[in-house]
């Protein structure tokens, strides 16, 4: 359970997930963020306006997913690191998962790198697509990580190289 | 000599920073003693991301939150700050000691604010006193300050955002994190944290303590074992987990002896997190003239007491007759940014230890 160990459940999940027609029209971003704490960078940073964090800066944030344009933006804004994209229409059989990351070293594109689950478990071995740098001030990148269309709304981490935490 | 100052504000975290710049911003001359060699606090140490609203900075990192506040305070020429400056006491008759550089300073303020943070708690275990058992802070301070890398691999105790944080930083570092463990049922710090550590492969294992600590000259290993419902250890349950490091991540409590010693009166609030002086709704102590903002005054994000900061500065700078329409303005909008970061689930605690605080009548009594 989320407040036990950190992992979402598949219940907690179904809340902030984009619908499946949603999905299947292209990227898409999606908010794993399920506790009310004072935070709203995400919102400020989303050039649609698509992500509401109402009335207060209390709630947990709320994305339209209609406005959504999948544009990445909001994920190295999010201090929490708790946002991503998925891109269903990708490829025929592979989906696109765009993740935060901050550690060194940077993986570099065409570079397959471990994908780790939610709980942090290796599922694969997959390529990476793009690297895009948060910027100077924000520090954090973007990864886009080329998965199995199965493992979309698995991968959530990457780990470059193959030892524990590096 | 005594030195004649309008507002000394002892402590140069983001309270005390922000304390300054706001008495200054309304026309205040403002001192601040820092006893560390540089100003900032923990500001100097936090390499994440803040939360909050953009009126905190929120998306900043704290790292660049604190060189921001320290730059507007070197071009300030309002404010004179003093490093390697501890504030020995506060006397009867307003004159505060200050052992700066191996000097003895004797300043005579108008008004003093304490912003003097807060200290890390320890925990009792067979071996805690081996090499290799650190606080959080003194790991963070190692890596991020120092760039030395502080170990191999780490038990970090407590889940709280300091243990979920540091543990974050530790893998940063090229540290390996065994696991994180906490006593209490659930996670205590922010989810998206708790979720950041552990889909990087650190386990988080609540209700857990730690048993004993061992190792012949330094650590080489901790016994976790399990707790019930009433915190007491499931025979059966230990588990060994080799580690060259620990880390303490178990609770912060108020670093209120100059509160206690200038005679302010006092409470223990077990929402604040120990004891800490009664405040108005100026943060005015029972003390006329003396302030106090930040975790001195009860333990809370970092935001929150850059807030308060601002806050006391203002009341301070008021006091003393300065830029009175402004300064209503500003007490109000930091009144309302408090409000809006306490009114949320995670601030219920705080809520809980201000009504306590509001509710203990304090008696106001000349500096």
């Amino acid at each position: 359970m989320l407040i036990q160990d950190g992992i979402p459940t598949s219940e907690d999940l179904s809340k902030v997930l984009p619908p499946q027609n949603r999905l299947e029209t292209g990227p898409v971003a999606m908010a794993e963020c399920f506790q009310k704490i004072p935070c709203n960078p995400c919102a400020k940073a989303c050039p649609k306006k698509a992500i509401h964090v109402e009335p207060d800066i209390n709630q947990t944030p709320q994305i339209d997913f209609d406005q959504c344009i999948g544009c990445g933006i909001c994920i190295s804004r999010c201090p929490g690191l708790a946002i991503f994209v998925v891109d269903l229409t990708y490829g025929e059989d592979t989906a696109l998962v765009l993740l935060p990351y901050e550690f060194l070293p940077l993986p570099v594109k065409g570079q397959s790198v471990l994908c780790l689950d939610r709980s942090g478990r290796e599922v694969g071995r997959y390529p990476v697509v793009k690297v895009t740098p948060g910027g100077n001030k924000n520090l954090t990148y973007v990864i886009s990580v080329a998965v199995p269309k199965s493992l979309a709304m698995e991968v959530r981490n990457i780990r470059v190289g193959g030892d524990n935490n590096e | 000599m005594i030195k004649e100052v309008e507002i000394l504000v002892i402590g140069g975290g983001p309270a005390g920073l922000c304390a300054a710049r706001s008495a200054s911003k309304l026309g205040a001359h403002v001192m601040v003693c820092e006893r560390d060699y540089v100003p900032g606090g923990q500001l100097v140490k936090q390499t994440h991301k803040f939360f909050g609203s953009e009126k905190q900075y929120a998306g900043d990192r704290g790292i660049q939150i604190g060189k921001m506040l320290i730059d507007e305070i070197a071009a300030d020429p309002n404010i004179e700050i003093l490093t390697e400056a501890t504030v020995l006491g506060i006397y009867e008759d307003g004159v505060v000691t200050v052992l700066y550089q191996n000097q003895h300073l004797k300043i005579h303020p108008k008004k003093i604010i304490i912003t003097t943070g807060a200290a890390e708690k320890f925990l009792s275990f067979p071996g805690n006193d081996l090499p290799g058992i650190y606080g959080a802070g003194a790991v963070q301070t190692l890596m991020n300050v120092a760039g030395v890398k502080p170990a191999e691999r780490v038990v970090m105790v407590g889940a709280g955002n300091i243990g979920l944080i540091v543990s974050y930083q530790l893998m940063q570092a090229g540290v390996e994190v065994a696991g994180v463990i906490e006593a209490a049922p659930k996670i205590g710090g922010y989810l998206v944290h708790a979720s950041k550590i552990r889909r990087a492969g650190v386990p988080i294992r609540t209700s857990y303590t730690v048993k004993e600590a061992f190792g012949t000259d330094c650590l080489e290993g901790v016994v976790i074992c399990r707790l019930d419902e009433k915190w007491q250890m499931i025979p059966g349950t230990e588990e060994t987990i080799p580690c060259d490091t620990l880390c303490l991540a178990v609770g912060l409590t108020p670093l209120a002896e100059l509160c206690w010693q200038a005679g302010c009166q006092m409470a223990f609030i077990r929402e604040l997190s120990g004891h800490v002086p009664i405040l108005d709704e100026n943060l005015e102590t029972t003390v006329s003239g003396i302030y106090a903002a930040g975790d001195v005054a009860g333990i809370e994000e970092a935001s929150a007491a850059m807030v308060e900061g601002r806050l006391a500065g203002c009341s301070a700078a008021a006091s003393l007759g300065y830029s009175p329409q402004e300064a209503k303005i500003m007490l109000q909008a930091a009144r309302e940014e408090l409000n809006e970061l306490r009114s949320g689930p995670t601030g219920s605690k705080i809520r809980a230890g201000l009504q306590k605080m509001s509710e203990k009548k304090g008696v106001k009594t000349a500096c």
